[in-house]
């Protein structure tokens, strides 16, 4: 297969970036799409061009660390897979394809394709955890869960702390993260001790971050290669508001 | 000259050295505590969990990784599950079994009192994390639910759908980033260790480049722990992130750590298929497969109809014939290697007769199609995005890829490498998996190491150390510091006519021909002669380009790949000196008559730990004896 490829070239995050043109030419259908970026790189290093700078390390969906917006879309097309989970086969031969870095004012450029999603971390420091220290742990039976909760306690810890979800926001809010956060620890009885501190602690940050608010257009979901849904959105809402509410019957 | 190892085991017997050992080690004092400063590189399950426990206890952490986040090490992709004895289905678990098994699936090359020390602290592991909030699968009344894994015939893995290692590992990540925010923890993302600092012989800091800005940094500390994972993508092709290499090890024994039992590598049965050259990866399917699906390849060579089209007499369902008590839940080596000899004889399918079916159409019609889609449906829409087949409908195909390491840098019952100061966890140390390890014990035993080893023993070396400061201005971080400069200018002056991965994959292919599923001593020896000429190529001949004060993938690509050319000759020597076979290390030429991989105990029944000696000069074979106290040496038998 061959493509024409229109690619987001950057050399720092204090410098503009431009598009550039770049063939990449005899791509297997069962290659994967950063497996075709690897040939096209192999292409440019013999011709002593630098290569295309991208994130990626599992190459298996899990991780979290690619990215990539190709035609439009972060992950490009197709539901509930990151960009390394995208093969070729999904596109006809003689596509211009357009590739560009995850676009949010909380995710700056490094270079090229890659970009610095640290701000995720600095949100889970802010509460996204369970204050248990190690050797303290009550034997684990002695607190039995519906398996209903487990379950849905587990579809939102499934997320994979891409930033997809901020990179098809209009906002570029982090709403979805946070709310994946929120619900898994809030979900089990584990989480209740700190359940009201957390989610203030992490709205907040997420605010003072320059991630931008919600506006129900549910691109978030739509992108989510973990498939964590918009729904968990309501019950972050929901829990803010009686932590704030409490916050301030507290004060 | 070879020396002996003392491996510092505690005396007594083996279900109370720990608490022994526990009780007689040092304790370093709360406000002595904040005094120290602790480096761990690494910030996967081992490292994540050590950096995370060892700031609750009160010690100074520095934490680094290369990946951007803390939360996407590589244990991250481990989907199976964490073995622990806690004998919640009272099928006959307890922590004896446990041990045992786990020695029995190393194929007797493990440490008895490590492995017995992994085994109870198992137990414990469940309870941290299921009040850190990790999700596991429960029952329905609300208790947690377990399934069985390869090379086992009780139920004790706890597992979260198939993201296990995602889920443990978001546990430590989230127990890290509390103490990142309470002080405890400082980290250093996409920061990769280019070289290990000893002072007056002790490990006391590391060179690190910073990979957005390129700058070169040493950082001093009273100890360090590497937590670095292991090195199965010096094969290229492996179920590894693309990321994981051996450099920090490697540099470690370069200063004096000596790495021990490099050939154990795993690899792992059930992969998805190699499609074509161009391939940067090999993806895991769980061997949690297995529970249901059954492996099998056409009786008759050459036999091209699709799947359907065999009737069920024309079909050798091989593991089930060869293993009738384990069947398909037979280990992984063995698994692995019953895999490569039906292709080896022209049984195999797909693409290139390089796969087997893993079927599950029986499990299918037995336990209906929802319940498989329950148990497996993340795993079954994996394969079907990667290869366009559906599994529902027909087998999947699967076959053998390179998944984990055994080996590592040698360590005392203290988790302490022979450079004093110098603590290895996880993967990157070699004790507790033996020749081959168990599926969902690699989780166990990163944790184990973090949260519930290293705690405890680290005090046994801080305790010496009261009061010496070391500042990185140090003429020996200075020297170090030029070193990777100097190496890091050198890759990038080369300016030659062949790109990195040409030379990584030129690298793999060879380890996999010669010191793969099979080895032997006249394919070693070819090895042996290839890999120094690819690595003078490779310093003649490689294009690296960009700059080194600047975020440069093909640099940290050539560094890694430098290394890994200098450590396959380490693996490819230990393997061809260990002149029998076991677990994973199969030498072709031991084998039973059965072709079952045939140990040598009086000659080989050691740990080897090797010295390194400069490039180009043979490393000295050094041996730690295994004493087995508790279980009797016996053939492993599956059957």
């Amino acid at each position: 297969m061959n493509f024409a490829l229109k690619v987001w070239r950057q050399k720092n995050s204090k410098t503009a970036g431009s598009f550039a043109d770049y063939k990449a030419d005899d791509i297997p259908e069962e290659a994967s799409f950063l497996e075709m970026l690897d040939i096209v790189n192999e292409g440019l290093i013999a011709r002593n061009e630098e290569p295309i700078a991208f994130d990626s390390d599992c190459r298996e969906g899990i991780c979290g660390m690619c990215s990539l917006v190709i035609n439009g879309i972060p992950h490009g097309p197709g539901k509930a897979k990151t960009t390394c989970q995208l093969y070729m086969r999904r596109f006809k031969s003689g596509d211009t394809i357009w590739i560009e870095p995850f676009r949010a004012r909380a995710f700056p450029v490094i270079k090229d394709l890659a970009v610095d999603r640290s701000a995720f971390d600095h949100i889970i420091e802010a509460g996204g955890y369970i204050s248990a220290r190690a050797g303290s742990a009550p034997e684990a039976n002695s607190l039995p869960i519906p398996k209903h909760d487990a379950d849905l306690s587990m579809e939102a810890a499934a997320c994979i702390g891409c930033g997809a979800c901020v990179a098809a926001c209009p906002n570029s809010s982090a709403m979805l993260f946070v709310a994946a956060k929120v619900s898994h620890l809030g979900l089990l009885p584990q989480g209740q001790a700190e359940r009201h501190k957390r989610v203030i602690a992490m709205v907040r940050k997420m605010d003072e971050l320059g991630f931008g608010n919600c506006r129900n257009h549910y691109e978030c979901e739509a992108v989510c290669p973990a498939e964590v849904s918009a729904t968990f959105i309501s019950r972050l809402n929901r829990d803010y508001a009686v932590a704030v509410t409490r916050e301030e019957v507290t004060v | 000259m070879t020396t002996t190892l003392d491996s510092r085991i505690p005396s007594g017997p083996l279900e109370k050295k720990w608490e022994k050992h526990r009780i007689e080690s040092r304790l370093v004092s709360p406000n002595n505590k904040r005094k120290f400063e602790i480096i761990v590189v690494g910030s996967g399950l081992a490292g994540g969990s050590a950096a995370a426990t060892l700031a609750e206890l009160g010690y100074n952490v520095k934490c680094f990784c290369f990946q951007d986040s803390p939360r996407r090490a590589h244990s991250i992709a481990a989907q199976g599950g964490i073995n622990a004895a806690k004998n919640y289905q009272n099928d006959g678990d307890s922590v004896f079994r446990l041990f045992y098994d786990t020695i029995k699936g190393g194929d007797f090359r493990s440490r008895e009192a490590n492995v017995y020390r992994l085994a109870e602290v198992s137990r414990v592991i469940i309870d941290q994390c299921v009040a850190q909030g990790v999700p596991f699968a429960r029952e329905y009344g609300g208790l947690l639910a377990n399934r069985s894994f390869g090379g086992t015939q009780v139920s004790r893995t706890f597992y979260a759908r198939g993201q296990t290692g995602q889920q443990l590992l978001l546990g430590a990540y989230q127990a890290l980033a509390r103490q990142v925010a309470l002080g405890g923890v400082k980290m250093f993302p996409r920061t990769e260790m280019l070289d290990l600092v000893l002072v007056d012989g002790h490990a006391k800091g590391i060179v690190v480049r910073d990979l957005v800005t390129g700058q070169i940094a040493s950082h001093s500390g009273d100890t360090v722990i590497l937590a670095t994972g292991g090195y199965g993508n010096v094969f290229y092709l492996s179920t590894n992130a693309r990321g994981c290499n051996v450099s920090a090890t490697y540099r470690a024994y370069k200063r004096g750590a000596l790495f021990a039992n490099p050939c154990y590598t795993q690899i792992h049965p059930t992969c998805i298929p190699l499609a074509g050259s161009y391939q940067s990866k090999l993806t895991l399917m769980s061997e949690s497969l297995r529970n249901d699906g059954r492996v099998w390849v056409p009786k008759k060579k050459g036999d091209t109809r699709p799947p359907q089209q065999i009737p069920e007499e024309e079909r050798d369902y091989y593991l089930e014939r060869k293993y009738p008590s384990f069947g398909n839940l037979a280990p992984r080596d063995i698994a692995s290697r019953s895999a490569k000899e039906v292709c080896d004889e022209g049984r195999g399918v797909g693409p290139g007769g390089l796969g087997v079916y893993l079927d599950f159409t029986n499990a299918i019609k037995r336990l209906g199609e929802e319940t498989i889609r329950e148990r497996y449906g993340n795993l079954f829409d994996m394969y079907h995005n990667i290869t366009a087949e559906d599994a529902y409908k027909g087998p999947m195909r699967i076959y053998p890829a390179v998944h984990y390491t055994m080996g590592g840098l040698w360590v005392d019952y203290n988790l302490m490498s022979t450079i004093p100061g110098l603590h290895v966890l996880g993967e990157a140390n070699f004790s507790d998996h033996g020749a081959n390890r168990l599926g969902a014990s690699a989780l166990m035993q990163g944790l184990a190491d973090g949260y519930f080893v290293i705690p405890y023993t680290i005090g046994n070396y801080l305790a010496t150390q009261t009061g010496k400061k070391i500042s990185p201005d140090r003429p020996e971080f200075k020297a170090a510091e030029q070193e990777v400069r100097n190496r890091i200018a050198k890759l990038l002056s080369i300016k030659g006519k062949k790109t990195v991965t040409t030379f990584h994959r030129e690298l793999g292919l060879l380890l996999w021909n010669k010191c793969g599923m099979a080895r032997s001593a006249s394919g070693l020896q070819e090895a042996l002669q290839q890999i120094p000429a690819i690595r003078e190529e490779f310093w003649q001949n490689v294009n690296v380009l960009g700059d080194s004060q600047d975020f440069c993938q093909s640099l940290e690509h050539a560094g890694r790949v430098a290394d890994f050319l200098e450590f396959a000759e380490l693996m490819c020597l230990d393997a061809y000196e260990r002149n029998e076979s076991c677990g994973g290390h199969f030498r072709v030429e031991h084998q039973t008559e059965d072709g079952e991989a045939l140990r040598n105990d009086d000659e080989f029944c050691h740990v080897a730990a090797w010295r390194f000696n400069g490039v180009d000069q043979r490393p000295t074979r050094d041996v730690e004896p295994l004493i087995f106290e508790n279980v009797k040496l016996a053939q492993r038998s599956y059957k």
